[in-house]
This record gives C-alpha cells, structure tokens and sequence, in this order.
C-alpha cells in the first residue's frame, strides 16, 4: 500500500511560507549529499551543519504553512505531511536550490546567492504581522549571516585563485545566474502575502541583494553576466527534471510505510 | 494553594532544572545555558516550563524537553507542559557566568559577547581572526579558528599555536 498524496490550500500566505520552507527543505538535501565527500573534513561538518539548519527552519516553516492553512478555513497539515505527501507540482521551491550539486564551486557560489537572499528576507520577516513567522525569523536570520558568510568567502577565494579555480568558478556563476533572476520575479502570490504583511515582496529585495552579491563577485575577480530573458518557474510548481528525483528519495519510506517512526 | 507554597513549587522546579544537563555538552545545564524562560504554575496544577530553542536545526531540542520533563515528573512536580518560545531568539549572551566557568574547565572556550562579534567579520576561508580567543586549556591568546561549524551546531572549531591542542569554542550568536 502506498500513501496518497496531500492537496495544499491555494492562499497566497501558505504558498509564500511554502516557498519559504521548501526552499530551505530542497537546499538542505543538496547540501546533505556532500557528507562524507567534501573536499576536507571541516568543510564536510560545515555543509553537514548547515544542511540542519536549514530543515530546522524548513520545519517551523512548514509546521506555520499548516497551522496558517486551517486557520483560513483549510485542512491542516503537519510539517511531516507537508513534505512528504506532496507531489512534485505542489512543492514550492526556486529552481536554483533542486539543481544538481555539481562541483565545490558550484554548491558554494549557489550557498551565497541563496543565503545572502535569505538573510535578506529573514531580517525583513522579523517584523511579520505573523508572530510565529517573525520569532523563527529572529533565530533564522542569525544562521544565514553564518551560511552566507561562509559561502562568500569560498566564492572569492576560488574566484581569485588559481586557473583552475578561477575557471571553475566563472562557470558555476555563468551557469546558475539564469536561475537567479526567478527569485526576484513578482507574482501574485508575492502581492497578496505582501499586502496581508505576512512578509515583503521577493521582488523588493532585488536591488538590495544585487548591490551584495555583485560586490563579493567583484572581490573574486568576476563579473556578473548579462540578464536573459530566460526564467525558471520552481515557486509556481513548475520545475526542472531534478525535483522528482529528489523527492523520489526524500519521501519513498513515508510513501512506502505510511506514518512509520523511527 | 497559598502563594508561598505556589512559590515555593516554582523555586523547587527551577532547582530541579539546574540539574538538567545539555545533552551535547553534559557540564552545562538548560538553566546555565539561558534555554530555560520561564517556568509557570498552571490553574489546573500542573507546570508550564517556557523554553526556547538555540538553534533552529539543533538535533538536541527534543532530548533536552523530555530530560525538563522527566526530571520535575521525577521530583514530583508533574504534570509537566513544554512550551516552546521563539522570541525573542535565543543569544548566548543569556548564557550564566557558572555555565562560562563550566565550559572552559570542560575544555571549550565560552561564546563572548554577542555585540562585539556581530560587527567583525566571520572569516572562513583566511584563519586569522580579529577576536583573541584564549585557549581553555594553556590560556594563551595565540590561537587559530580552524572552521566556523563543529560537531555540533552551536560550536567552531579552534587550534591553540601554543600548546598545540585543539579546542572548540561556543559561538556567539
């Protein structure tokens, strides 16, 4: 027997926290994947650390989207329903975060752009009208300083390194940049959440983040490429050939066993 | 119930709690380390014990519950609710002078204040650090970080250039 999958409330404030949480959820498996293959040992604990802290904020994410889905007259879920029970079209994540790991530039250069926009984001919903969504806002927020951080520094020290490095780096960047801009797309779903102020519009952080991000990429000997008119659609439902494959993973014992426990 | 015995049973549970010990770090315990907010007597004669979580991937948050749990059932004290506070976010800043005492005898060097280490810049990548971090087994300042994530989430790893040793620290945060 296998276990159904689960239907989400289409309001604008649960699909804004989905959008929240599963990219923190889908980030958190990729970054999952590197235990035991980092290039050293401190680098594999700190992927591996912040891996959890990631699904720990994708938990209290998730667990809000389902209190918040009964509170506006839906079924409610729990954060394990949540990310187990959906299909692939229901999960919410940016593209950027469910595309393969590739090499050590590529997770790194992918860790900043995602963290510095987190961080962004976070300290925006600190002030949420949503209490619950701002306190795990203010423990969020702390984390993402560390991840983004941490990520800046591989970026510049790859980007102005050695050939190889550098050459390394300059693709990662020349690959994921077309992936970026989908975070900064404005949509409904980013109006509505911002009008019931449970957070702001992605679409307002643009300029903020850019002038961030292009400095790191500066101080790494690199320029950002051109803007194409190319965008991914992952915070709509529509993704890449990648999700599937993670979530096959991520969801086969509670799809196969349904409510097993440890 | 008076209100000197309702105290009374509030005072006997916060003692209780300094007994409950981290489960990562078993020198400290939830009182030293500023988790434990609050602790409330109920209407219906039960505890209710305000906690907050120190980070928001930390695997020991449900072990340290049961322990809170446990220990006040154990002493008598139940029925015991948890209550989990996410704001305002937890600081090591909260963290008892005793418990900094605790760590640094148990070999990790205790987080400083959180103010000074917001404004300095992290470094990963290059080592050297602008905070002098004394090492808590010879004291000397002449220390290195060796990575910013240890074994578990609220500590770095650290090498002390004098004696040698490595060491962790907690983080200010």
């Amino acid at each position: 027997m296998t276990q159904a999958s689960i239907a989400v409330s289409p309001d604008a404030s649960v699909q804004y926290l989905l959008r929240i949480g599963d990219t923190c959820l889908i980030l958190a498996q990729r970054l999952a994947e590197w235990c035991g293959h980092a290039p050293v040992v401190e680098e594999d604990i700190a992927l591996s650390n912040m891996a959890l802290d990631l699904i720990g904020q994708a938990r209290a994410v998730l667990t809000r989207a389902g209190q918040l889905e009964a509170e506006r007259g839906g079924e409610h879920h729990d954060e394990d329903q949540l990310a187990f029970l959906r299909d692939e079209r229901d999960f919410r994540n940016l593209t950027l975060v469910e595309l393969p790991r590739g090499d050590f530039a590529v997770t790194m250069l992918r860790n900043f752009a995602v963290a510095s926009f987190l961080e962004l984001l976070w300290q925006r919903l600190e002030s949420s009208s949503d209490s619950e969504l701002a306190g795990i806002a203010g423990k969020a927020v702390k984390e993402a300083r560390y991840h983004r951080e941490h990520a800046a520094d591989w970026v510049v020290r790859l980007g102005d390194g050695t050939t190889e490095s550098a050459a390394r780096m300059k693709a990662a960047l020349d690959g994921l940049w077309p992936y970026v801009a989908e975070i900064f797309e404005a949509d409904t779903v980013d109006e509505l959440a911002a009008a019931a102020r449970i957070g702001p519009r992605w679409a307002d952080l643009r300029d903020e983040w850019r002038a961030r991000f292009e400095s790191v990429i500066g101080a790494a000997s690199l320029t950002l490429p051109a803007d194409r008119p190319f965008r991914s659609t992952g915070k709509s439902g529509r993704h890449s050939e990648h999700l599937g494959y993670i979530l096959a993973e991520m969801q086969h014992l509670q799809r196969s066993f349904p409510g097993g426990v440890w | 119930m008076s209100d000197a015995l309702l105290s009374s049973r509030v005072e006997r549970a916060w003692q209780v709690l300094g007994t409950v010990l981290d489960p990562e770090v078993p020198v400290v315990s939830v009182c030293d380390l500023g988790i434990v907010r609050d602790v409330i007597e109920s209407e219906d004669a039960g505890l209710t014990v305000v906690v907050t979580p120190t980070y928001s991937g930390c695997p020991a948050t449900e072990v340290i519950e049961k322990s809170i749990v446990d220990a006040l059932e154990a002493e008598g004290l139940g029925p015991v609710r948890i209550e989990m506070r996410r704001a305002p976010a937890w600081t090591t800043d909260w963290m008892s002078e005793a418990g900094r005492t605790k760590l640094r005898a148990y070999g990790i060097a205790p987080p400083g204040p959180v103010a000074a280490a917001a404004v300095a810049p992290l470094r990963f990548v290059r080592r050297a650090s602008t905070v002098a971090l004394a090492c808590p087994r010879c004291e000397s300042t002449n220390t290195e970080r060796i990575s910013a994530f240890g074994a578990t989430a609220c500590k770095a790893l650290w090498r002390c250039r004098a004696c040698g040793e490595p060491f962790e620290h907690f983080k200010p945060i």
